[in-house]
């Protein structure tokens, strides 16, 4: 005969011991973005002006204090925008093909596997061939468009992966209600299944598009580096604000560094803007809302 | 409206494994049939074969034939989409989209497969629709409300709507009772009862109450032994089924003294 069992004293303690680990893990783990954002905030507010936002590095002398990063800052934004009109359709139908077409043939099983590869794949390596490929080889001039295929080489992976692993949480049962109203398979996909999918898709791509806005290596090699502003993404060297980051903290004076700081600074806050903003579509485009 | 469906010899796969065998059977125009038989014996697989969708199952095929008034729906030439948008289909989970309001769950047939429909006709269809599965009372005043924000019971009767809004000919059901309470297997029961004057109805039930209560024909489906495909083993008026049953297999599955 089992009786009701009390909570015994070792268990109550054990379960003490467990959560103050976790705890710990927690701190452990926020200590390090806590102190880069507050490295970054401190040194970075010194130079966060309007000077900072609106003007470029052109003619600004070496040891000059004023001078900015508008030209970077449109270079970045352009840049990250070509990269994800490159990756997100091809990344999405990719991973439409995946997940809704693919049944598991050779082919899904081959374009899974390059993904995987392609996930490895080091920035330096993503800039390195299209430099040797769109630059050297077809001989195109240094560009924020070449920048931008090499973003969107390094964005592709992860937009698939995200994008795919949030198709398959769509439930079948929602795909044959669909069918079973005489909806043919493509409108199911783009009326049912990518609607349902849309917040966690959306997320996905942020987190693809923070990942590749602090790239630097394939910047260089690419977008090549200017201190003057450049709007047209297709034609001649642009900036952008790692490679400013990078730039200006090479630099000897206490002013650059300066710079470099702020620089870093507006990196992360465009990103959390852009984060934002896609919360905010999420968000009005969910149900739960209840329109 | 409403449609004989005759099936001749039917064999249903999924992969290597026969799921159903030699399948014959009628279904006549504006009644219920009821499909009984224990579980797995492939009463599911065989309702899904009469509106192609057995076949959206990766590996899933179907030998024989299913005449619709006549028409063979396998016939190479038969679009399948065709077949589902005559041959609605309420499932036994409710599955409205969780991303339309109520409003929009009803309309999803007519609006994916048609595009732009009037607002007044389209309100006209919704109302009729809502109110042919009794839930209009109920949600009138929150059509814009998420459908996924209805109790268990509500869904499923959304679920009808959404599947009576596009007018099919025939209407499946699988167990469209079995995750719901006596009231509300009572209003899908006199909804059944309502519809019938319409459509023609077909409805997989555990319930043997419920199958004698609402249909007029039952058929019986069991597995010769375990790991042998399914089959009808007897399919005739209801009243005769429940109290002169031809086979002795299915007088035992009926009185409960089955296996
Ligand atoms: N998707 C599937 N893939 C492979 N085999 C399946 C699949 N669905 C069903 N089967 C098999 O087909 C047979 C019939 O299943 P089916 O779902 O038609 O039974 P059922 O009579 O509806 O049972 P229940 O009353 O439990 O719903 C079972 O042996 C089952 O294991
Ligand atoms: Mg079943």
């Amino acid at each position: 005969m089992t009786t009701i069992q009390h909570i015994s004293t070792s268990r109550r303690i054990k379960d003490r011991v467990v959560q103050g680990l976790v705890y710990l893990a927690f701190a452990l783990a926020v200590v390090p973005l806590v102190s880069v954002l507050w490295l970054v905030i401190s040194n970075g507010l010194a130079r966060f002006d309007m000077e900072f936002l609106t003007h470029s590095m052109n003619g600004i002398g070496a040891r000059d204090a004023n001078g900015g990063a508008y030209h970077a800052i449109i270079g970045t934004l352009e840049q990250v925008l070509l990269a994800s009109l490159i990756s997100v359709p091809i990344g999405l139908l990719t991973a439409i093909y995946l997940v809704e077409y693919g049944n598991g043939g050779r082919l899904s099983r081959s374009i899974s596997f390059f993904v995987d590869v392609m996930t490895g794949v080091p920035s330096v390596v993503a800039g390195l061939f299209v430099f040797a490929f769109w630059i050297l080889f077809l001989g195109f001039q240094f560009s924020g468009w070449a920048g931008a295929l090499a973003l969107a080489i390094l964005m592709m992976p992860t937009v698939v992966r995200s994008a795919e692993e949030m198709l398959r949480l769509v439930p079948t049962d929602l795909r044959e209600a669909s069918y079973a109203l005489g909806v043919p398979k493509w409108r199911t996909i783009v009326k049912v299944v990518l609607p349902t999918a849309f917040t966690g898709i959306v997320t996905g791509v942020m987190l693809a598009v923070a990942r590749v806005a602090g790239e630097t290596a394939p910047l260089l090699m690419t977008v090549f580096f200017t201190n003057s502003i450049n709007n047209d993404p297709f034609n001649g060297p642009q900036m952008g604000l790692p490679l400013f980051v990078f730039d200006q903290a090479a630099r000897p004076n206490d002013t650059a560094v300066d710079r470099a700081w702020t620089g870093a600074l507006t990196l992360i806050l465009i990103v959390m803007l852009l984060n934002l903003v896609a919360r905010l579509i999420a968000w009005w485009r969910s149900p739960a809302r209840g329109r | 409206m409403s449609k004989q469906i005759q099936v001749s010899s039917l064999d249903a796969y999924y992969g290597s494994h026969k799921a159903i065998e030699d399948v014959s059977m009628t279904i006549e125009p504006r009644s219920v049939t009821a499909f009984i038989g224990p579980s797995g014996c492939g009463k599911s697989t065989f309702l899904r074969t009469l509106n192609r969708m057995h076949e959206v199952i990766p590996g899933a095929r179907v030998e024989g034939k299913v005449l619709l008034d006549g028409e063979d729906l396998y016939a190479t030439t038969i679009e399948p989409v065709s077949v589902r948008r005559m041959i609605g289909m309420v499932f036994q989970r409710p599955n409205p989209f969780p991303t339309m309001s109520i409003y929009e769950n009803v309309a999803a047939g007519l609006r994916l497969n048609r595009g732009r429909i009037p607002k007044s006709e389209m309100d006209g269809i919704v109302e009729d629709s809502l109110k042919g599965a009794n839930l209009w009372n109920e949600v009138k005043d929150r059509l814009n409300k998420p459908g996924a924000g209805l109790s268990g019971g509500q869904q499923q009767r959304l679920c009808i709507a959404r599947a009576i809004a596009v007018r099919p000919e025939v209407l499946l059901m699988d167990e469209p009772c079995s995750a719901l309470d006596p009231i509300s297997t009572l209003a899908i029961e006199d909804l059944m009862a309502k519809l019938k004057d319409q459509y023609t109805i077909v409805i997989v039930t555990h319930n043997m109450q419920q199958a004698a209560r609402v249909s007029d024909r039952t058929a019986f489906f069991n597995l010769a032994e375990q790991g042998k495909p399914g089959k009808v083993v007897e399919m005739d008026e209801t009243s005769r089924m429940f109290t002169n049953p031809t086979e002795k297999a299915t007088e035992d599955y009926i009185t409960g003294r089955f296996g």
